[in-house]
């Protein structure tokens, strides 16, 4: 069975990565199994000056799913280049670098760091982060702004750009329209569901951030719509993602039309969920003899 | 740290909402400090669908034995404690830095605080310490005498003041109320329990020596969601924080910021 999956800037042996933001930037996964299994890494993402993130509650559960504002804390580009990249060079996987930031210099400035660092294959820009208070949402929300944003960076950017779509809009396929204008080299969808709980004991939201993302199981069907839709009007290489647990729904992300897939919140759970659905997959294959996984494609789903 | 289908040897509840949990599996023999934890997943279902982190109260290598005890209050708490004999659950442990007691001399008094559901890692830790041959000094708080537990396993460390918030059983008040009114004193402070009981002994004894151990929702509790993080003491940046699941859920006195 072949699970190569070649996506630009992204050489990958197979189709599966972890997602931003759900996998630090692999060091407490590594102590666990060996991340050059993985297909790629969508690291944690990166913004020009170190951040804190939001106050706690960060997280709370939902049905089937859970909401997360964590507020996109990290150590900032400098730190995460000369420490995090440095250290995982050794493990020979492709590098997929999110970039987030408040403006367009932001963006411009982090993405091509990144870049020149020569550690990462391919650019993510997060133009759908639903926990900051600036930036981020605005770009993901209003094409022209998120195709401006994004032929901004393809400029400065020596690697491929992939644009991260925002399910939290009208029309997701105007994005992606917009963005593939602009020159993207791939999508990958959907961030989280701005979502909210309110504790009926106290009446207060339970995050402190009040707002947050809902991710996991809970999201898997409007992820799953969203890829169909947008595959009907691109060939842009999509990288799926929303509440994967399994191998059947790796299957179905394919089918809707993802080149490759993320997971996200399920590492949560099950740390060693990666390499499981990796060796899950190619058993799959088998019973269901595929020769390649690029053969389990949209096709059936579109033309029905 | 090992994730695998632990075997329950029983599940009781031993107060009010309070169940006491013996597992059985390969975790024990990775255990290296009191006051480590486990992360729990309450059910095969998608709901609900984070794991839960539940303190190790006490640990026996030997037997690959070991005692959680948890408050049933939420749904997975509740998933957990409808859980049977001979029932395995997925476990995820030994996680985070429990106690370190090297630093205790044997001629030291310990003061072990505790409150409420923070109780149970104290156990484990009296257990460590007694084996040292170390004076162990109890004080454990609780709502009401319907929630306390533990009372002939703590009496064989040593002294125990209880004390209720309610007066129905022991000392009336908090647990700094009764080490200040009958002057408790230490060389190391040992804490676990909700944070304004941690918050009020750091500012009853701004020298103690020893450490506190903090709860928190998390997320994967191996330290790569940062949903648990904390400010730290002494920060005037603001951007310093600390993992209350890889760095803690212990951390020395002063170091992490309480509120």
């Amino acid at each position: 069975m072949i699970l190569e999956t070649k996506l630009p800037g992204l050489p990958m042996k197979n189709p599966i990565m972890p997602a931003s933001g759900c996998f630090g930037f692999g060091e407490e996964f590594a102590k666990l199994y060996d991340l050059s299994q993985l297909g790629s890494i969508a690291l944690k993402a990166a913004t020009a000056e170190p951040r804190y993130g939001n106050e706690t509650p960060r997280v709370a559960e939902t049905p089937a799913g859970m909401l997360n504002a964590i507020g996109l804390q990290n150590p900032g580009v400098k730190d995460i280049i000369e420490k995090k990249l440095t250290w995982l060079e050794q493990y020979q996987v492709p590098l997929l670098a999110n970039v987030a930031g408040s403006t367009m210099e932001d963006y411009e400035n982090t993405a091509k760091q990144l870049a020149d660092s020569g550690l990462v294959g391919a650019i993510e820009l997060n133009i759908s982060c639903p926990n900051v208070k600036e930036g981020g949402i605005a770009f993901g929300t209003d094409p022209d702004l998120a195709a401006e944003l994004t032929s901004r960076v393809k400029k400065v950017s020596s690697i491929p750009v992939y644009v991260k779509l925002s399910p939290n809009v009208t029309s997701i396929v105007d994005l992606a329209l917009a963005v593939e204008k602009a020159g993207a080299d791939g999508l990958s969808m959907i961030n989280t569901v701005t979502g909210m709980q309110i504790n009926v004991n106290t009446g207060k939201p339970l995050l402190a951030n009040k707002v947050g993302g809902l991710s996991g199981p809970a999201v898997k069907p409007i992820a799953i719509r969203m890829i169909y839709e947008v595959r009907q009007q691109t060939d842009l290489p999509i990288i799926g993602m929303g509440g994967i647990h399994s191998v059947e729904d790796v299957v179905e992300f394919l089918y809707a039309g993802a080149n490759a897939v993320a997971i996200g919140t399920a590492n949560f759970t099950n740390p060693f969920i990666c390499p499981e659905i990796i060796q899950g997959l190619e058993q799959w294959a088998k019973e269901k003899k595929v020769a390649n996984i690029h053969d389990v494609t949209r096709s059936e789903v579109v033309e029905q | 740290m090992i994730k695998e289908e632990m075997r329950i040897r029983s599940n009781l509840p031993i107060a009010q909402h309070i169940f006491e949990m013996k597992l059985e599996g390969n975790i024990p023999e990775e255990v290296n400090q009191p006051g480590q934890f486990l992360h729990m997943k309450t059910t095969n279902q998608v709901t609900p669908l984070l794991r839960r982190p539940i303190s190790i109260c006490s640990n026996d290598k030997d037997k690959g034995q070991l005692t959680v005890i948890y408050r049933s209050g939420g749904q997975g708490t509740k998933c957990i404690s409808e859980k049977k004999i001979g029932d395995t659950i997925d476990v995820l442990g030994p996680l985070g830095n429990g106690f370190n007691i090297e630093n205790v001399n044997r001629t030291d008094t310990v003061v072990l605080a505790g409150g409420g559901i923070g109780v149970p890692p104290l156990y484990g830790l009296g257990l460590e310490l007694k084996k040292k041959g170390i004076h162990v000094v109890s004080v454990l708080g609780f709502s009401t005498a319907s929630a306390t537990f533990y009372h002939d396993k703590f009496a064989e460390l040593g002294e125990v003041f209880y004390c209720t918030m309610d007066g129905t059983e022991g000392h009336k008040g908090t647990v700094t109320d009764v080490m200040r009114r009958e002057n408790i004193s230490f060389d190391q402070l040992f804490a676990c329990g909700p944070v304004p009981m941690l918050k009020s002994l750091e500012d009853t004894f701004p020298d103690a020596k020893g450490a506190l151990s903090l709860e928190e929702r998390m997320g994967c509790g191996i330290g790569a969601c940062f949903a648990c993080v904390c400010h730290v003491q002494d920060d005037p940046t603001g951007k310093d924080y600390r993992k209350v699941c890889s760095n803690g859920p212990v951390f020395p006195w002063r170091e992490v910021a309480l509120r």
